[in-house]
């Protein structure tokens, strides 16, 4: 057993009001810049729908994520090593900016220029890579925003599979929901997997996935090898970039931007401790409706003496031991199992989890024709199918998302009896499988879900950490000499090595 | 004069050149290690560059090594495995010939596609254009000393070219003199070539020098940092 451990997100997409405050932030601090206008490390897609690049969740199309041979070992779904070294003067699987969108600025300034005309003046779209007219703007971040664009388009969205798709096309039985979008953190990150270079690294103290700005040399493969398709290619630097988990603030203690200014309260942050050792095996179990379950089998329970004494051996310093304890996150996944994996048949092991949103009753269920199961309506009567959100977050197995569903329902079923009704009713809790303490507790977490609950972030150690007083001291946190992460051993004109660029304890007797 | 012009390029010339490949390339890559990349363009405009590219490498790379191993390769090493001057020619105008072909397709599309395609050509720095353009004059007049090569296939004009690598070399910068007597053609070629290697580490080349084949090697497929040390540690999984 190797203990590692995780800041991981959940989302819960029951309280998502699709207002893309998060995209927008994440866009002003981090990708404002030539080269990344294209590019969201975050970006709220409606479902259905085939979303940003295009498509992307169509790994037979794109080839992203993992793939399990037939001897049981797993590869790159773009190929082995040799394939991928094959393909690096032209990437068969790389999306073209037109999958994104083409960036585009608008001629504001005709609007203050123009003479008096008969007609009003319009600001019309131009290129911000070629600086011409664009006639039209075909694609963008959240396009299919509340089911725009036409069904037959709409409805190309794989997450259909085994559906028969037909009936949500009419207007009484159409359905929609919200799915923002950022880096998973994955456990088995297949960027890192297949990037020719190393540059992109998992950093062992918090499982932040990054990419190393001086080692990458645009390749890039790692492009293609993800499949949620969030690592971006900088046309202007050159190399690639993707979401940093806001990592200067995630080790100052603080939340992600994209967390912090959710007006919906619904991202979560907290530690969850992993077994690093069983990474590989979760992640080649045969089945792919199994890939779930042999997620949460990586996790490990924070409470658990033994786990708590390995983890101490493994060097995990006690604030975060702590922080794993009162963690959202593991409560969440592990505990009452609502939140779920994005498209774990992509076997990454991906670390930002969702809660999938309940929904109205169809009105074939309201009008008596379908089963309630007590006081609660059948999950499986709700507007948004049960297979759909099975095929987004559990490899299409219902039976996980029907019980996280039904928990949910249950915690409004008991809020209501003791709030209302004055009644703390137990069976509802134990129908489910929970107590009435774990649901006041999921009432807490995820209905109040105050700001100390969604967030428990354990601050990095600056003693075993990279100094990032220095770092900021140079050149902010940016690119280009001075700040580099790099493990460059050459070094002609005597700068401090980066590898030695540690923090240094004032007390520190020498 | 013309002695003394001979010198000049083809004594000292590719010292000056190799000077400042070397010491250059070194210097970007420890200052300027962010700008070290291969520059793709494939993100913007895919059309032509599938094919355009792939032959491009493929053929760039064999005439590299081709002529690697052909100018610096001791001429009694032939010798001694049996092959003859005449047919290490042959050898040499044949593969050099094909693959010079798939080069020159390739390079006329990627050329075509960066000074015609509005987004490759606004996105293009000077050094990314002019490159293109000087290996592309590179590449022509390689593929035209084929015609003057087939006037001699005794392999006497090769055996000079060698002789005069091989002595540069080794710092005898004196060979010089032997290329007096080739055709401007060659002369041409060796003075582009080297202009080549100068302007190297001021380019998109560099990109060569970081061609990922430690990849191969690599143990499992995941690199995890440890915390503190910034080294790196590859996680040797999954197999």
């Amino acid at each position: 057993m190797k203990i590692r451990a995780q800041i991981a997100m959940v989302l819960n997409l029951d309280k998502c009001i699709g207002c893309h405050t998060c995209s927008v932030t994440c866009k002003n601090v981090w990708t404002s810049r030539e080269g990344m206008e294209y590019a969201w490390f975050n970006n709220v897609e409606t479902k259905p729908g085939i979303g940003y690049p295009k498509d992307w969740e169509n790994q037979d199309r794109w080839n992203g994520g993992w793939r399990r041979k037939r001897n049981g070992k797993i590869e790159p779904r773009i190929g082995s090593k040799w394939r991928i070294l094959a393909n690096i003067f032209a990437n068969p699987d790389l999306p073209e900016i037109d999958d994104y969108y083409e960036p585009f600025t608008f001629d504001y300034e005709h609007l203050q220029t123009a003479p008096e005309m008969s007609a009003f003046p319009t600001a019309r779209p131009r290129s911000l890579i070629t600086g011409q007219r664009m006639e039209k703007i075909e694609w963008g971040p959240n396009w299919e925003e509340i089911l725009g664009t036409e069904f037959a388009k709409r409805s190309k969205d794989v997450n259909f599979e085994g559906i028969q798709k037909e009936i949500y096309g009419q207007f009484e039985n159409t359905f929609m929901m919200y799915l923002p979008r950022l880096c998973e953190h994955c456990l088995n990150p297949a960027c890192v997997a297949s990037c020719p270079s190393g540059a992109i690294y998992k950093r062992e103290e918090d499982g932040i996935v990054l990419i190393d700005q001086d080692k990458c040399r645009g390749w890039r493969m790692c492009v293609s090898g993800c499949p949620y398709k969030k690592i971006y290619y900088n046309w202007s630097s050159g190399k690639s970039e993707k979401c940093i988990f806001c990592y200067p603030r995630i080790e100052a203690g603080q939340p992600t931007v994209c967390s912090e200014t959710c007006v919906g309260r619904i991202r979560y942050l907290g530690v969850v401790l992993y077994d690093a050792d069983r990474i590989e095996q979760a992640a080649s179990v045969p089945d792919e409706q199994d890939l779930y379950q042999a997620q949460l089998d990586v996790f490990l329970n924070p409470h658990d003496p033994a786990v708590i004494a390995q983890a101490r051996v493994d060097g995990i310093p006690e604030n975060w031991l702590e922080g794993a304890r009162r963690s959202p996150v593991y409560k969440m996944a592990m505990e009452w199992k609502v939140a779920f994996p994005l498209h774990p048949e992509y076997r990454t092991l991906p670390m930002v989890w969702y809660v999938p949103p309940l929904s109205p009753i169809q009105s074939a269920s309201a009008a008596g024709k379908m089963g309630h199961d007590g006081e609660m309506p059948d999950v499986r009567s709700l507007r948004i199918p049960l297979k759909y959100l099975a095929n987004l977050l559990t490899a299409g197995k219902e039976e996980p998302v029907a019980l996280g569903l039904e928990r949910m329902l249950a915690m409004r079923a008991y809020m209501r009896s003791k709030t209302v009704d004055g009644v703390i009713d137990e069976a509802i809790a134990k129908r489910v499988g929970l107590s009435a303490l774990a649901i006041e507790d999921m009432y807490q977490t995820m209905a109040i879900a105050n700001y100390e609950d969604r967030f428990v972030i354990p601050t990095a150690h600056r003693e075993i950490n990279e100094d990032a007083y220095d770092l900021r001291g140079s050149c902010g946190f940016t690119f280009g000499n001075g700040c580099s992460g790099g493990t460059t051993e050459t070094n002609l004109f005597g700068t401090p090595k980066s590898g030695n660029k540690r923090a240094k304890t004032p007390m520190e007797v020498v | 004069m013309r002695d003394l012009l001979i010198y000049i390029v083809f004594g000292w010339y590719p010292y000056f050149c190799l000077t400042v490949f070397l010491l250059g390339s070194l210097l970007r890559f420890d200052r300027e290690q962010y700008t070290w990349r291969s520059g793709s363009s494939q993100l913007l405009r895919r059309r032509q560059l599938t094919w355009g590219s792939n032959l491009f490498h493929v053929g760039i790379l064999v005439i590299f090594f081709g002529h690697f191993g052909g100018l610096l390769t001791p001429i009694w090493v032939f010798d001694a495995i049996g092959i003859s001057h005449t047919f290490k020619q042959w050898l040499a105008i044949s593969i050099g010939g094909v693959s010079g072909v798939m080069c020159f397709v390739g390079l006329t599309l990627l050329l075509h596609r960066r000074l015609f395609d509005a987004r490759v050509r606004v996105t293009s720095s000077f050094g990314d254009t002019a490159i293109l353009l000087i290996l592309y004059v590179q590449l022509i007049l390689g593929l035209s000393t084929i015609f003057v090569s087939l006037q001699h296939l005794d392999g006497h004009v090769m055996m000079t070219f060698m002789t005069w690598a091989q002595g540069i070399l080794t710092l005898q910068p004196g060979v010089s003199s032997l290329i007096g007597d080739v055709h401007p053609l060659f002369m041409l070629h060796l003075f582009l070539g080297m202009t080549i290697f100068l302007v190297f580490p001021f380019t998109r080349l560099v990109h060569v020098w970081s061609a990922p084949i430690w990849y191969v090697g690599r143990r499992g497929y995941q690199v995890v940092r440890t915390r503190g040390s910034r080294g790196v540690m590859s996680a040797e999984w999954p197999r």
